[in-house]
């Protein structure tokens, strides 16, 4: 009851201030940080959005075929559409071949079913010379015309949002009797999905087995502190680009490491530490590093020695000292530095492509490769969204044990 | 007042410069081409920048791009083209066209009888022939020596890495044609589902023994490092290793997939009508064979086939002993089947 009267006080006296000053207690703050916010708005948060957004916008086909996406509102798939929506068609191709934008269409089909492309780029080409009734004219043209398919996919098409991209991401796809699994022979992004989680754990755990009696001797031999975490900050001064570059040379089969064993007589043949999931943990391992210490150090120079000494001279063992006093004590740390591994970890994309496999490509490779090599802008929107959303659900995690941990440490 | 003098004298001095700055952008004509960068940069620089810019005052701005169509898409979609020429393989001048990513070419400009026919697109003018092949540094295989593409199969003949580009274009075809199909049936086959099944189940008999390359420039490195036994390459890239770093590296021309690589000029380019002629002054022949000292391609323009040596002529993917070896890659068959077969490769790549 005291701390809510204390901060009804508060309120209280901040209302007897605004009354007082009203423009510098109301927008003085805000003014303040008005230029960092309208930055994070434009420069972040709207691209963000704009990016999310393409994994389901629909905008630019139903552009291009305005009169077939009305025609087509009430058609339900069943039975071939009435003269009207081939009428509707033919006039929207007719429109699209002499804007020389038709390819968009047949493109967009032809992620839905491959031989749509066709279809669609030698009807419109067929266009300008048909005549009604265009339903027998666009049987002429191609067979397909007078199956439903294709025009359950345009009906599909014309709705302004569409799930497909996302659906892509988690391996899945609409088709005429629901929802279902795509092929396994083009199964990939679980699989995908998984092994990022997979890294992204190893190298948290590994992080955290070496960091922790690193964290411990820099928390412990104040002596030794600052030449410490300038080792620990030292990689924060190059860029990420270069500490994997270095990492190349360094593990690549006549690199350095393999090298050094060599001429020592340890090793006969070079080990394969590139382009494989070891290389990927040792070079994210030593990235992360960093992430992982200075949380730890931070929590566990907030110990109070006294603890633990009046643990053992009330004759706990040493075991149950760490366990019951030291460990729930540091405990904010661990928990903020696994997230802090864990997050970036989960998003890495330089490492992995530079030194792992074909095997070893975790999600953003694959937003990536989808954004500049297949130019299917949606599918990669797509699995920034499924990332992205993997990464709420983390946070919400580390919410949830912070709570049960209690107060992370500044 | 020193400081304010120093900062007015700065203001002043700073807004005159990008008074002249862009009163020399007004009066200058230039263009921005984009190609692959390094030695195939140069070769254009050489044998068809300069001459042009010679010839019409107009600049040519350079930039290289290894991954130009996304730029492309993007700066149609924000209405803000600064590139004007590009160059692409058959399948992406083709779907570039196909989306107006691309101006159709003013074939009023060029006569069209003096190229080859595949070079004669809508957006597209052909600049070079190219050709995935097969190719083994003689230095370390001696004796019996690879000749078809089955041997390319061969890990018991031939012992060692396999190098192979990151790409099912190309990729599908070798497998197939090592598995037996008939030159003529590749693109037949390969639009079935069991063609391709069969293709990635010949894949996977040296999937462990692949070493996937991207850049253009990785085979001839990887061949000189030992670092691979055989790699698929772009024959230029090889014949350019054997003429300037005499290494002694061998084609193997069975099952030569060639293909044509284009100029386009781009939907909405802001210097189009130079754009457009400047593309067409890279069909002269005389430049073509210029642009051969440099990188080992074949030209495009018929009378240019003549000016190059004898030698070098057999070295190219277009001469009739290698031509009846290879086939030609089917653009029309990668823009219906890219997408599909892109995704099932990638699926198989990462198992």
């Amino acid at each position: 009851m005291t701390s809510q009267a204390a901060i009804l006080g508060g309120a209280d006296l901040s209302g007897a201030l605004r009354v007082r000053k009203p423009l510098r207690a109301r927008l003085g703050p805000a003014l303040l940080v008005a230029p960092l916010l309208a930055f994070l708005v434009v420069g972040y948060v709207l691209p963000i959005l704009g990016v999310l957004w393409r994994s389901v916008d629909n905008t630019e086909f139903r552009t291009e075929l305005p009169r077939t996406v009305k025609a087509l509102a009430s058609f339900d798939g069943g039975d071939l559409p009435p003269e009207s929506a081939y009428e509707a068609l033919h006039q929207d191709l007719v429109d699209a071949q002499n804007a020389r934008s038709v390819g968009i269409v047949a493109r967009r089909l032809n992620l839905v079913t491959t031989g749509y492309r066709s279809l669609i780029l030698s009807t419109a080409a067929k266009a300008q010379a048909m005549r009604p009734p265009y339903r027998e004219a666009f049987a002429a043209a191609d067979p397909r015309w007078g199956e439903t398919a294709i025009w359950v996919s345009l009906r599909r098409l014309s709705r302004p949002v569409v799930p497909d991209f996302l659906l892509v991401a988690i391996d899945l796809e609409e088709s005429e009797n629901g929802i279902r699994h795509v092929d396994p022979d083009r199964a990939i992004y679980l699989d995908v999905l998984w092994r990022t989680f997979e890294i992204s754990l190893l190298v948290c755990g590994l992080c955290l087995v070496l960091g922790a009696p690193l964290a411990f001797l820099i928390a412990a031999k104040p002596r030794w502190s600052n030449v410490l975490l300038t080792f620990v900050l030292l990689p924060f001064w190059m860029s990420l680009l270069a500490r994997t570059a270095a990492w190349v040379a360094l593990l690549q089969s006549q690199g350095l490491v393999n090298k050094a064993l060599l001429e020592l007589g340890l090793i006969a043949q070079p080990l394969a530490l590139m382009f494989n999931r070891a290389g990927v943990l040792i070079a994210m391992t030593h990235i992360l590093l960093p992430y992982m210490v200075l949380p730890l150090y931070a929590s566990m120079r907030a110990v109070p020695i006294e603890l633990v000494r009046a643990g053992i001279s009330l004759g706990a063992s040493p075991l149950t000292v760490l366990s019951r006093v030291y460990l729930p004590l540091i405990l904010p740390g661990i928990t903020a530095g696994a997230m802090l591994v864990m997050i970036l970890a989960l998003g890495y994309y330089i490492t992995p492509a530079l030194v792992g496999g074909t095997q070893d490509q975790m999600l953003s490779y694959f937003v990536a490769f989808n954004a500049s090599q297949v130019l299917n802008w949606g599918l990669a929107s797509a699995l920034a969204v499924l990332l992205l959303l993997v990464l709420a659900l983390l946070f919400a995690l580390y919410r949830l044990l912070a709570r049960v941990a209690g107060p992370v440490p500044a | 007042m020193p400081m304010k003098k120093t900062i007015l004298g700065a203001g002043t001095f700073l807004a005159i410069c990008s008074l002249l700055v862009t009163a020399s952008e007004a009066q200058e004509h230039k263009i921005t081409v984009v190609s692959y960068g390094g030695v195939y940069t140069q070769s254009q620089r050489e044998a068809f920048y300069k001459p042009f810019s010679a010839a019409t005052g107009v600049r040519v701005q350079e930039e290289d791009a290894v991954e130009a169509w996304p730029q492309v898409k993007a700066q149609i979609e924000t209405g803000k083209v600064t590139w004007d020429v590009v160059n692409g393989e058959t399948a992406t001048i083709l779907q570039g066209c196909e989306t107006g990513l691309l101006e159709p070419f003013d074939w009023k400009l060029v006569d069209k009888s003096k190229l080859i026919p595949e070079a004669v697109t809508e957006c597209g003018v052909g600049g070079i022939v190219q050709a995935s092949v097969i190719a083994y540094d003689a230095d370390k295989i001696k004796g019996d020596a690879p000749k078809t593409v089955a041997d390319f199969w061969d890990l018991k003949k031939f012992p060692g890495k396999r190098g192979v580009r990151k790409t099912p274009i190309t990729t599908l075809e070798f497998a197939l044609m090592a598995d037996g199909v008939p030159h003529d049936k590749v693109y037949q086959v390969l639009a079935t589902k069991e063609g391709v099944d069969r293709a990635f189940r010949k894949l996977d008999e040296i999937k462990p023994s692949i070493v996937w390359w991207e850049s253009s420039s990785s085979p001839p490195q990887l061949l000189a490092d030992g670092e691979v036994a055989m790699t698929t390459s772009w024959n230029g890239r090889i014949t350019q290793a054997k003429r300037a770093d005499k290494k002694n590296f061998v084609i193997v021309w069975d099952g030569q997939n060639y293909d044509v690589d284009f100029w386009a000029v781009v939907k909405g380019a802001p210097n189009k009508e130079n754009a457009m002629k400047f593309v067409a002054s890279a069909t002269d022949p005389q430049r073509q064979a210029k642009q051969m000292d440099y990188v080992a391609y074949g030209p495009t323009a018929v009378a240019a086939m003549s000016l190059l040596p004898a030698d070098f002529a057999a070295e190219l993917p277009s001469s009739p002993n290698n031509l009846k070896q290879g086939i030609r890659n089917d653009a029309k068959f990668w823009a219906e089947h890219l997408e599909d077969l892109q995704a099932r490769f990638q699926a198989w790549l990462s198992r």
